[in-house]
């Protein structure tokens, strides 16, 4: 241990004080505890700052960690994305009912970050699932937050039930892995190859593993329910970080270490994006509660990532981080529109939001925006995202996967609208009162529209993940 | 700096007016001298254009700049134009001039309407000149979502259903040309080297046979949705007929060339031997849609309707001379796009204008306008007249040169193609003839509309740009098929050959 382990790991342990921070604050009294918010918020900020710092590739503790470039930015995306949601939900927790419980919101989300980041940055498969575990167990108690209603309570007993089931399937897959290959390590696993049955049924199993995570369709079940019974601001948190860890995590796993096997993985992910995109929009179609909407749209959304992986090179790598970041980004926006109105009237239907553009058109133009990102439209970065990905697909001659997304694409397009016509053209007796945007709210919305505005048209950020592959 | 950017930087600019300023006189003032200033900019683009191949410059594109975007997919910011776009970017400036005019009186969201109108328009002219196919899709993609929120809010009758399929079916078409552009793209190359979405380097290599068969479909229906082609239309009437006046003038005046144009410049131009081995599936599908449409008009009571079919019909003619791939046809479907754009442009903005006044559009519950509001009147008995071929206005040159054209093909199929169509004239013959007969002349069939005001100065404005537009073209035609002779002579020969 000396100080160049401690750079490599500055985020980790950055986040670890975070952690303790949390802790010290519990012990203050409960009429100062949004204090901490500040201070928590200042902090974070700093830490996702240090995260740009210049770093050289590196292997630690045995080839159990594991640091580059990719990495780092793939932890950049990560925590760029919860710094918008902590802004986001500063204004939640200050409410009196929130106020004593703000210590353990923070405690377990920068728990469940610490576990993504070591998913990101391991180098072998024990240290995955350590990571994965890290980041499941206290997303579960998140998803309880609001334990006195009834549907919180019931999201997080599922989301431990299903993440239970989707770790001892994941567990299954990598026993196989070591049955097949003898080892646990990425690095010797990368120049293996083995085509037996077995080899197939243990990838396979990794996948669907992962693919509960990632709510692909079959694995889909339990997402609705969750996002509809967790606050919203951890709704968000699933939707964006969680998701974009696990498909981080499959991305580099798949890449990285199972590049041999790339055909057998290639087809069971051709058959997730088909059901998934058009499962996820069939269902989409008919959501009257924001968040189910939601949910539903991240599922086909999820089903669009995985034609990033028909192309198993360079190009499938950096359209899926590519689309992440602009999904996350335009994602967060309407999180943040959906948590504010969701606060000052406990409103989540799709109905409220009937004549939304009449009181709040500021909120409705950055809902428009980010609602086109995610539908794909210019000149917006939605645009950009998805069109990369189809290239991506289309590169490995896939065009009648091609043709399912583009046409799902447009599916999703009139749920999208659907949203666009309740805020600008519908008519309501009782709209939602215009609304009073903190200055923490205005930071994250900045962040956010900026992506979504100028990423597309950035080509230099698309060159710089390139150049990371 | 390529002075074509400025086609894209003064609608920018009067958006961003319009969004600083909050007085409803301003909103309309800044649009109108944006637009005006547009207008002027293009006859002066025209003019560098004469200018430019006056002094001998034969290149097939002029003013032609490319700025690398993305390096690892090759997409560039070029554009250039030549004479078929050169026609167009004029079109699209005067069409977008008079619908400002015409939407002076917008009831409610002023600047949000002017500012979607607008946005509509930017897309349209950066889809004319780029070469591009990347930055091509995507003007394309701009130019048809502001027409969701535009007839989803300032729209009548069941607006948001039209407004709803109109999108969907056209993002539907541009869904199919996403996966012909990336055929194509994925095939520029077929000899190793870079590939490109660039127009003029895909053609100069060529796409192999076998793809052009695979992608020629999903590129030409692609663009054939925009155009009305059969049977990908229905969502032309309830779109047009649900839109706000400057609205449909735009939509089927403009935005429904772009099908047309694409439909040439990529599909066509592209994969010339696809053309010409699957030009009879869409020969059949466009016959169909030039005597459909035009069946359609007749039966319809509703004015907008009534123009919307027959709008199918006439870019079914478009696409259907463009198919017949010989120089007299393609000459005439290029004037029949530049043709009807302004005939249909004009039809909806009288529409528009003679609705807001009796505040109806069913043909038998009007009569005898022509004695209480002459002027708007006299101008709906010339569109009608250049809709139907009258010769002095631009819709006979047009529709004259196409069948002369068609007729050329001598073999039984081209023959019964366009005998068929040719029918279609006389059906147009008889809508607009019956309108005519009810609406204007006739008996006064209310006694409200006796107190109904003629064209105020800035319905003039925009109804007479478009007239002399519609007169300068039936007198002097020549000028044009000039303008496009030379770019059309060059894609023909790829499609002859």
């Amino acid at each position: 241990m000396n100080w160049d382990t401690l750079y490599i790991l500055r985020q980790e342990i950055l986040l670890t004080v975070l952690i303790l921070i949390q802790l010290i604050g519990d012990l203050s009294e409960d009429e100062k505890r949004s204090r901490i918010i500040h201070v928590t918020l200042s902090s974070f900020l700093l830490f996702t700052l240090v995260g740009f710092l210049p770093g050289e590739p590196a292997s630690l503790f045995g080839g159990m960690y594991v640091s580059d470039d990719l990495r780092t930015l793939l932890k950049n995306i990560l925590s760029i994305s919860t710094l918008i949601i902590l802004l986001q939900s500063s204004s939640w927790l200050q409410q009196p009912s929130n106020q004593t419980k703000i210590g353990a919101f923070y405690l377990s989300l920068f728990s469940t970050l610490m576990g993504m980041y070591f998913m990101i940055a391991a180098g072998n498969f024990l240290m995955l699932y350590l990571g994965l575990e890290l980041a499941t167990l206290p997303l579960t108690l998140l998803a309880a937050f609001d334990k006195q209603l009834r549907r919180s309570a019931e999201a997080g007993v599922k989301l431990l039930m299903s993440s239970a089931v989707s770790s001892a399937i994941l567990l299954f897959g990598l026993s196989l892995i070591y049955g097949v290959y003898g080892t646990f390590y990425f690095t010797e696993l990368s120049v293996l190859n083995d085509s037996s049955y077995l080899s197939i049924l243990a990838l396979i199993f990794f996948i669907s593993g992962l693919a509960f995570k990632l709510s692909l369709v079959p694995f889909h079940l339990w997402t609705a329910d969750v996002y509809e019974g967790a606050p919203l601001s951890v709704t968000s948190y699933f939707s964006v970080v969680s998701k974009g860890a696990a498909l981080f995590t499959l991305m580099l796993v798949l890449f990285r270490v199972f590049a041999l096997q790339h055909a057998t993985w290639t087809l069971a992910l051709y058959i997730l994006a088909i059901s998934t995109m058009t499962v996820g929009n069939l269902f989409a179609l008919r959501q009257k509660n924001m968040k189910r909407f939601l949910a539903f749209s991240s599922i086909t959304q999820a089903g669009f990532m995985m034609l990033g992986f028909m192309n198993v090179g360079s190009l499938g790598m950096t359209t899926l981080v590519y689309f992440m970041l602009i999904y996350a980004l335009s994602n967060l926006a309407i999180f943040g529109v959906l948590s504010m109105v969701s606060n000052a009237t406990g409103k989540e239907s799709m109905d409220d939001f009937n004549g939304f553009y009449k009181t709040n058109p500021g909120l409705s133009l950055i809902m428009l925006v980010s609602l086109f990102s995610l539908a794909g439209i210019p000149p917006v970065a939605g645009f950009f995202g998805k069109f990369f990905l189809f290239t991506a697909a289309a590169s490995s001659g896939m065009y009648i996967l091609v043709l399912i997304a583009v046409l799902n694409a447009t599916i999703s397009l009139y749920y999208y609208l659907l949203v666009v016509k309740a805020m600008f053209i519908n008519t309501n007796d009782t709209p939602i009162p215009t609304l009073h945007t903190t200055s923490y709210e205005k930071a994250a919305f900045v962040l956010c529209l900026m992506g979504i505005a100028g990423i597309g048209f950035m080509s230099s950020l698309y060159d710089y993940i390139q150049g990371l592959m | 700096m390529n002075p074509l950017l400025l086609l894209l930087f003064i609608p920018i600019l009067t958006m961003v007016g319009i969004v600083m300023v909050t007085d409803l006189k301003w909103v309309r003032v800044i649009s109108a001298i944006g637009m005006s200033a547009q207008l002027l900019f293009s006859f002066l683009l025209l003019y560098w254009f004469y200018q430019e191949r006056g002094a001998g410059n034969t290149d097939p594109m002029l003013f032609v700049s490319s700025t690398m975007w993305y390096e690892s997919f090759n997409i560039q910011w070029k554009f250039g134009i030549d004479g078929i776009s050169m026609a167009m970017i004029l079109l699209t400036s005067v069409v977008t001039f008079a619908g400002i005019f015409v939407s002076w009186q917008v009831d409610n969201l002023q600047k949000e309407f002017f500012i979607s109108l607008i946005l509509l328009a930017t897309g349209v002219y950066g889809f004319f000149i780029s070469i591009d196919l990347f930055t091509m899709f995507l003007f394309y993609e701009v130019a048809v979502i502001p027409m969701y929120l535009l007839i989803g809010i300032w729209g009548t009758g069941p607006k948001e259903y039209s407004a709803m399929k109109l999108t969907l079916m056209l993002m539907g078409g541009s869904a199919l040309l996403l996966v012909g552009m990336l055929g194509i793209y994925f095939n520029s190359a077929p000899a190793g080297g870079k590939l490109t979405f660039d127009l003029l380097e895909i053609k100069r290599v060529g796409i192999p046979l076998s793809a052009q068969l695979f992608f020629f479909p999903f590129t030409f229906i692609g663009f054939g949705v925009l155009g009305a082609l059969f049977p990908f239309h229905t969502w032309s009437p309830d779109g047009h007929a649900s839109a706000p006046t400057a609205v449909s003038m735009l939509h089927a005046g403009v935005l429904m060339k772009l099908g047309g144009y694409g439909a040439f410049r990529v599909a066509m131009y592209l994969m010339p031997e696809a053309a010409h081995e699957l030009a009879w599936i869409f020969i059949i599908l466009t016959s169909i849609s030039v005597v459909y449409g035009a069946f359609g008009a007749i039966w319809q009571k509703d004015l907008k309707y009534i123009n919307a079919y027959s709008s199918v019909s006439h870019c079914g003619l478009v696409l259907f001379a463009l198919l017949m791939m010989n120089e007299t046809a393609t000459t005439g479907a290029i004037l029949q796009m530049i043709s009807h754009g302004l005939m249909t442009a004009l039809f909806f903005a009288l529409i528009g204008m003679i609705y807001g006044r009796t505040h109806t559009r069913m043909i038998h519950e009007m009569g005898g306008l022509m004695k209480v509001i002459p002027f708007l009147s006299v101008l709906y008995v010339i569109a009608g007249l250049a809709s139907l071929g009258l010769p002095g206005l631009s819709g006979f040159v047009a529709e004259m040169t196409i069948f002369v054209g068609a007729f050329q093909h001598s073999d039984t199929f081209h023959r019964i193609a366009t005998i068929l169509a040719i029918s279609s004239i006389v059906i147009t013959a008889v809508y607009i003839l019956r309108v005519v007969g009810t609406l204007l002349l006739g008996p006064l069939k209310n006694d409200h509309y006796l107190q109904l005001q003629d064209a105020t100065w800035f319905e003039k404005v925009g109804g007479v740009t478009l007239v002399l537009a519609i007169a300068a073209i039936g007198m002097a035609p020549l000028w044009l098929s000039n303008l496009i002779r030379e770019p059309l002579m060059a894609i023909l020969q790829t499609l002859t050959n």
